[in-house]
C-alpha cells in the first residue's frame, strides 16, 4: 500500500507541481511550510485537484533548533510515510555574501545545515520503522532538491552553488547509510526553471516548465531505482563537461 | 506573483494580464506597456464535486479544468475551439462554442468574480453585487482590472464521449435548415464548416454533437501529437493547395458522414493536438475574420462568402455557426442573435487588409459586427458603430490598464 509524500517547503513553485502530479494520482499528503496563508492554499488546490487527503503543517523549516518538533508533527500527520521530498531552497545574491558575512551564513544555513538536518531526522524515521519490522522488505524514497550550481562552484553564485554541493554530498552518504535499509536516497538537480525563484535571471522564458520538472521528480520518486537525477536530462551531460573545465580556466570565468 | 495590489497595478501602467496569448489580435499585447503573466496566479479554491461549482485564480486553463472535473463527471458548460486558454482570458473575451444557441456564451456561467483595481481595493462583483462593474468584465478585454479568480458552474455529463453526426450540405438554404431552431433544439452542439472557396454553392459539412448518456469519465490526455517544428515556406498555402486541401476534407467528410462517437478533446479541440499549428501558414503568419450579422441578413452573409470565394484568399477552417438569443450578461459581448463566419487567412500584407475593409463595409451596412479576440486591424469607426454600449463601458475602465487593441479602437475617441 502507498503511504504519505511528505513534501518539505511546499508552496515553492517545483513543490506545489510536483504536488500537483500526486494530486492527480489521489495520493495523500503532508505539505510542510513556512507561511500558514499561503500553504493553505496549495492545500485548497491539491485537495480540488484529486488529492486523497492534505495535511499543512505550519513551521519554521529553516530553524534547526524547531526540527524535533516539526519532524514529530509530520510522522504524527502522516501515519505511514513512503515518500519524504525537502524543496526549499535561496537562491543567495552573491555580491551581499561577500560583503555581508552574516546573510552569507544564514543562506548556507538555509540550503544546507537545515535540509541536511531534516534528512538526518527522516533518516531515523525510516531507520526505525526498518528494525520494527525486523528485517521484512522496505521501501521508501528520501528524495532532496540540490541544484546543477552545487557540481562546481562558480564566480556569478557559489555561496549557493557550495551549500547546495555540500547537500549533495551529504545525500550521498545518507545514500550510503540508508541502503541497508531498503530506503532509496535520490538527489535531484534541476537546471533553471522557470520559477518566482528565477523570474529575474537573464532568460528566463527559455527555461525549463516546472510542470515538466515536477512530472520527472514524482516519476523518478515514486519508479525506478534513479539515485541522482539532473532535470532537465541534458544538464548532466552540460555539468559534466562544467566539471572538467581545469583550474587554471575556471577561476577566471565569470559566469 | 504572490499579491496583485491596486499598487502593482498603479506602479506598472499602462499594464494588461496576459494568460496564454490565444487571441489572433492584438487584445492581448500591450506594446509599450507591461504584461502581467497570469500563468503564476493557477490555483484552485474549491471544486464542488457534488453541485459542480469550480472557483479558481484566473490563470488555471480550460484544459486543466476538464482534466480535474471529467473525471468527476462535470465538463465546461461553454469551450471555445481551444482548451489551451486561461479562464481569465474566456471571461475577458466573453467566448463562445457550439452550443451557443443553447448555452449562450462563458459569461452567462460565470458566478461571481474578484477584480482587482488600480483605483480601490479588491471587488468581488456578480450579477447581485456591483452588476456594472460584472457587465463591463465580461467580454471586457481585461481592461476593467485584472482578474484575480472566478467561480464557473459546470455542466453534468455521464460521459467523456460525444455522439456525433455528419451532415455534408450543398447550399446555404440547406445550412441555414440545419441551423434552425427546431433542428437545434436536439444538438447541444452544432457548427458547420464550409468550403470557402466554392462561392454561391456553399458546400461543406454540418457538425453536431451531444454529451453521450454513458460510457467512461476519461479526461483528455495531455501529450501532445504532432508539432510543427518550424515555419513553412510562405507559399504553402495557396489558392491552389487551400483548394485541394478543401477538396480533399469535404470528400472525406462526405464518406464519413453519418453517426459516430468521439471523445470530447478531438471533437473540440482539434487543433490542440497539432502543436505550433500557426508555422504552416510561414513567417508571414496568418489572421482571422470573424463577423456576425443578423439572421434577417443573409443575403449580406452570403455576399460576404461570394466575395471571399471570388479572391481565393481565404485557408482551410472556415467556420460557420448561428448564434442563439440567450443573452450575456457582458456589454461588450460579440455574441449576438445572427449569423457567425470565421475564417483564416494567410497573412498576404495589402491583399488581405483591403479584402478585410471591403468585407467590413459590408458587415457594417448589415449591422454586424467583428470580434475583438481575432481582430488585428478593425477601425475605431467600425467598432463603435459595432459596439453600441462602448461609452457606458468606457465608465469602468481601469485608467492603469490598457492594451494595443484598446488604443488602436479609440484612437480618435472624443
Amino acid at each position: 500500500m502507498t503511504g504519505t509524500l511528505v513534501i518539505i517547503g511546499a508552496t515553492s513553485k517545483i513543490a506545489s507541481e510536483v504536488g500537483r502530479v500526486a494530486a492527480r494520482k489521489k495520493r495523500k499528503l503532508v505539505l510542510v511550510g513556512r507561511n500558514k496563508d499561503r500553504l493553505d492554499a496549495v492545500a485548497g488546490d491539491l485537495s480540488a485537484r484529486g488529492a486523497q487527503q492534505v495535511s499543512v503543517i505550519v513551521g519554521a523549516v529553516e530553524v534547526v533548533g524547531q526540527h524535533a518538533d516539526l519532524w514529530q508533527k509530520i510522522e504524527e500527520a502522516a501515519g505511514e510515510i513512503s515518500e519524504v521530498l525537502i524543496a526549499y531552497g535561496s537562491l543567495s545574491n552573491q555580491a551581499l555574501s561577500e560583503t555581508d558575512t552574516g546573510y552569507m551564513l544564514h543562506e548556507v544555513e538555509v540550503n544546507f545545515n537545515s535540509p541536511a538536518s531534516l534528512m538526518n531526522y527522516a533518516a531515523a524515521y525510516f531507520e526505525n520503522r526498518a528494525k520494527k519490522a525486523g528485517g521484512a522488505r522496505q521501501s521508501g524514497v528520501l528524495a532532496v532538491i540540490t541544484s546543477v550550481a552545487g557540481d562546481r562552484a562558480r564566480r556569478s553564485n557559489f555561496t549557493y552553488g557550495a551549500a547546495k554541493g555540500a547537500l549533495a554530498l551529504f545525500a550521498q552518504g545518507m545514500r550510503a547509510r540508508l541502503s541497508s535499509s531498503g530506503i532509496r536516497v535520490l538527489t535531484i538537480k534541476p537546471g533553471p526553471v522557470a520559477t518566482p525563484m528565477t523570474a529575474a535571471m537573464p532568460g528566463a522564458d527559455r527555461m525549463a516548465s516546472p510542470q515538466m520538472v515536477a512530472e520527472t521528480i514524482y516519476r523518478a520518486m515514486t519508479s525506478g531505482r534513479a539515485e541522482v537525477i539532473y532535470v532537465p536530462g541534458y544538464w548532466r551531460l552540460i555539468m559534466r563537461v562544467i566539471r572538467e573545465i581545469p583550474e587554471s580556466i575556471g577561476k577566471k570565468l565569470k559566469f | 506573483m504572490d499579491e496583485i495590489t491596486p499598487e502593482k497595478l498603479a506602479q506598472n501602467a499602462p499594464l494588461l494580464a496576459f494568460g496564454l496569448g490565444r487571441s489572433y489580435g492584438d487584445s492581448c499585447l500591450n506594446d509599450g506597456g507591461a504584461l502581467m503573466d497570469m500563468r503564476q496566479l493557477d490555483r484552485v479554491l474549491s471544486f464542488d464535486a457534488k453541485n459542480g461549482t469550480i472557483v479558481c485564480e484566473a490563470g488555471v486553463s480550460l484544459g486543466e479544468i476538464l482534466l480535474m472535473t471529467v473525471p468527476q463527471g462535470w465538463f465546461l458548460p461553454v469551450t471555445p475551439g481551444t482548451k489551451v486558454v486561461t479562464l481569465g482570458g474566456a471571461i475577458a473575451n466573453d467566448v463562445h462554442g457550439k452550443n451557443h444557441h443553447l448555452e449562450g456564451t462563458i459569461g452567462c456561467h460565470i458566478g461571481q468574480l474578484e477584480l482587482v483595481r488600480s483605483t480601490g481595493e479588491l471587488v468581488r462583483c456578480s450579477l447581485e453585487e456591483h452588476p456594472e462593474l460584472f457587465a463591463a468584465t465580461i467580454g471586457g478585454m481585461g481592461l476593467t482590472g485584472i482578474i484575480r479568480r472566478a467561480s464557473l458552474r459546470l455542466k453534468k455529463i455521464s460521459s467523456a464521449q460525444i455522439l456525433m453526426e455528419t451532415v455534408p450540405f450543398n447550399t446555404f438554404e440547406d445550412f441555414v435548415r440545419l441551423s434552425s431552431d427546431e433542428e437545434g433544439k436536439s444538438w447541444e452542439y452544432t457548427v458547420g464548416w464550409i468550403d470557402c472557396l466554392s462561392g454561391r454553392q456553399t458546400r461543406g459539412l454540418f457538425l453536431r454533437g451531444n454529451h453521450a448518456a454513458d460510457g467512461a469519465l476519461n479526461p483528455h490526455s495531455e501529450k501532445s501529437g504532432l508539432r510543427v517544428p518550424f515555419n513553412l515556406p510562405g507559399m504553402t498555402l495557396n489558392p491552389l493547395t487551400i483548394r485541394a486541401f478543401n477538396t480533399i476534407y469535404y470528400a472525406a467528410g462526405r464518406r464519413k458522414s453519418g453517426k459516430t462517437v468521439s471523445h470530447y478533446d478531438p471533437f473540440f479541440y482539434p487543433l490542440d493536438k497539432v502543436g505550433n499549428w500557426n508555422r504552416i501558414y510561414g513567417k508571414n503568419g496568418m489572421t482571422q475574420y470573424q463577423c456576425v450579422v443578423p439572421e434577417s441578413e443573409a443575403v449580406a452573409f452570403q455576399g460576404i462568402l461570394e466575395r471571399i470565394a471570388q479572391t481565393g484568399q481565404g485557408s482551410f477552417l472556415g467556420v460557420i455557426k448561428k448564434f442563439g438569443h440567450i443573452k450575456s450578461p457582458g456589454m461588450m459581448s460579440f455574441p449576438r442573435p445572427g449569423l457567425t463566419l470565421a475564417l483564416d487567412f494567410p497573412f498576404r500584407d495589402g491583399v488581405t487588409l483591403k479584402l478585410f475593409e471591403e468585407l467590413d463595409r459590408v458587415v457594417l451596412a448589415a449591422g454586424g459586427a467583428l470580434y475583438p479576440a481575432k481582430d488585428p486591424r478593425m477601425s475605431p469607426a467600425m467598432f463603435r458603430a459595432s459596439y453600441p454600449r462602448l461609452d457606458e463601458f468606457r465608465r469602468w475602465i481601469d485608467p492603469a490598464l490598457s492594451s494595443s487593441f484598446w488604443r488602436r479602437v479609440s484612437r480618435d475617441a472624443k
